[in-house]
């Protein structure tokens, strides 16, 4: 009877699934599986070559390219982290009427449009903007001052846009940590940096893994903030996917980025979320 | 000694935290502080005050196009990613086989995998079957992008739910159909509501993908406005940005009168959007 009841669950399963399996097998998955294929193809190779690839790190200006795009990922995992706990540790710590005001604080510029959130980088960075006006204001600066098509522009915007995927892994980590933890050790004589350090930021860890995975990811594939800030001066592999698949019309060369692209992707989720179970099981046992 | 070292840290926590939150928010103050500009420029603070730039707007009519095509797009979209994403979501909320967690991952990967090769995969493998680029293929697109977090909220809120409810109900002779209208439904009305707004502004905001996948014809309000601003930087894109930022804020307050967005937003955490 029981093995009954489960094949009758299986297929309930399957008959719920099975619409969207199906959509997303065709036009998801089997997309994919073409994009692969192209990044083995060349115009004038009959068999699978590895050309593209040859041809992709053959030019230090790709290889270069593609140093850039991890750095920049790195760079605003970091910024996010560094403003992202604190608005974490505040939050669990603040009234619920406060909560909900800070929630859709966090929430709204999530929802809104990369392009807009990229548009109002440009109005605060540009020559005669909020930061190189304050910075005349206060004669710190004699002449406006070059933010944008920079690199450290683009790391600024995008930590704007990608912050919220940060706060947010790291508040429900947070609101798990047991209070008394952080009590015990500031009885037991720790001081409040101390406490934070070796108890705080510990049982925090599978909410820093979750967020910094989130951020790197997305930061790594963003295509419209840095497209905007750089002003097409500067160079990231999604950038380096769209001249090559729309502007050259170089497909199997664009497939092959985006498959270097995708596989950076795909090891960060996994080693992280690798370590992330590791954390798991550590902050569960404590 | 100890007073002052926790005073450092506590002031260094709420100085960051504050920081961070305008830091979050000051980019969406200032658009909507220049769009009501009445000088030429963009510059900040904007010279006085005039709604001459939103009266402007009439004289774009590609742009109120875009917007029409990015509000039937979103609208169909929501529809077929909640038909779709509710009924994935009964088996996912409560599975724990090897099968539901590789479907579950399946579905979710859209939103970790770079938008531009999920764009540039389409735009190949429609060109393979020889579909003209259409109003069809953008939507096909955006539900695969826009599912996730449909699914997201939907298992959430199902999570929370006990079994028993079902269970009582299919005990006491309810067809499957009928308790799901009837009992759980219901109960996770909530979640799917959260869903179907963070689906909905997720495809009205999405860029990278409909960069691929619209033409002339199908040209969305995203898209609109970035050619907009790389032609020429002038106030006008800031009302229209402002004119998006309207949109989101009166959806997100409208959901969180009914379905309490924000907790939706946590409990569904990690999730995303791109850059």
């Amino acid at each position: 009877v029981a093995s009954k009841i489960q094949s009758g669950v299986d297929v309930l399963t399957a008959r719920l699934c099975a619409p969207l399996v199906g959509f997303l097998s065709v036009f998801f998955v089997l997309p994919l599986l073409v994009l692969l294929w192209m990044s083995f193809t060349a115009p004038t190779a009959p068999t699978p070559t590895l050309s593209q690839y040859g041809a992709f790190f053959g030019d230090a200006i790709n290889v270069a390219v593609l140093r850039d795009t991890l750095v920049l990922g790195l760079q605003v995992t970091a910024l996010c982290l560094l403003l992202g706990f604190p608005v974490a540790y505040v939050y669990n710590r603040t009234p619920p009427v406060v909560q909900r005001i800070v929630m859709i604080l966090i929430v709204l510029p999530l929802l809104t449009s990369a392009v807009v959130r990229s548009f109002a980088f440009i109005v605060i960075l540009g020559r005669s903007g909020i930061v190189n006006s304050v910075l005349l204001a206060l004669h710190i600066v004699d002449r406006p001052i070059p933010l944008l098509f920079k690199p450290l522009g683009v790391i600024v915007a995008l930590a704007q846009v990608e912050l919220p995927l940060m706060v947010l892994p790291l508040i429900s980590a947070m609101a798990r940590i047991d209070v008394n933890l952080e009590s015990a050790s500031a009885s037991l004589g720790a001081s409040a940096w101390r406490t934070f350090w070796q108890v705080t930021v510990p049982l925090a860890l599978p909410g820093i893994i979750g967020g910094s995975l989130l951020v790197f990811v997305l930061a790594v594939s963003g295509f419209i903030t840095p497209s905007i800030i750089g002003g097409g001066r500067l160079l990231y592999m999604p950038i380096l996917i769209y001249q090559q698949g729309i502007t050259l019309l170089n497909w199997p060369q664009a497939a092959a980025v985006s498959m270097l692209l995708l596989a950076t992707s795909i090891v960060v989720v996994v080693v992280m979320n690798a370590m992330g179970s590791l954390t798991r099981r550590y902050v569960s046992h404590t | 000694m100890i007073d002052r070292v926790n005073g450092s840290f506590t002031a260094t926590m709420w100085t960051i935290a504050l920081a961070a939150l305008a830091f979050l928010t000051l980019p969406t103050l200032v658009i909507v502080a220049v769009s009501f500009s009445a000088g030429e420029t963009l510059g900040f603070p904007p010279q006085g005050f005039s709604l001459r730039w939103y009266a402007a707007l009439n004289g774009l009519p590609e742009m109120w196009a875009a917007f029409r095509n990015s509000i039937v797009v979103a609208v169909i979209t929501t529809s077929v990613c909640v038909i779709l994403g509710v009924a994935a979501s009964l088996p996912l909320a409560h599975g724990r086989s090897r099968v539901i967690r590789a479907l579950d991952a399946l579905i979710m990967s859209p939103l970790v995998l770079p938008g531009i090769a999920v764009g540039l995969a389409l735009l190949i493998f429609l060109n393979i079957l020889h579909w003209k680029l259409s109003m069809l293929t953008l939507i096909i697109a955006h539900i695969v992008v826009c599912t996730p977090f449909l699914i997201r909220t939907t298992v959430a809120s199902l999570a929370q739910l006990s079994p028993s409810f079902r269970d009582a109900s299919i005990s006491l002779g309810a067809s499957e159909a009928y308790t799901f209208v009837h009992v759980t439904l219901p109960m996770i009305k909530r979640g799917v509501i959260s869903g179907a707004v963070i689906t909905f502004l997720s495809s009205f905001d999405n860029t990278t993908v409909s960069l691929f996948l619209s033409d002339a014809g199908t040209e969305v309000l995203p898209i609109r406005l970035w050619s907009m601003i790389e032609a020429s930087l002038d106030v006008r894109a800031a009302a229209v940005s402002t004119l998006i930022i309207a949109v989101t804020v009166i959806m997100i307050l409208a959901s969180e009168r009914i379905g309490g967005l924000s907790q939706a937003v946590v409990a569904r955490s990690p999730r995303t959007e791109q850059g």
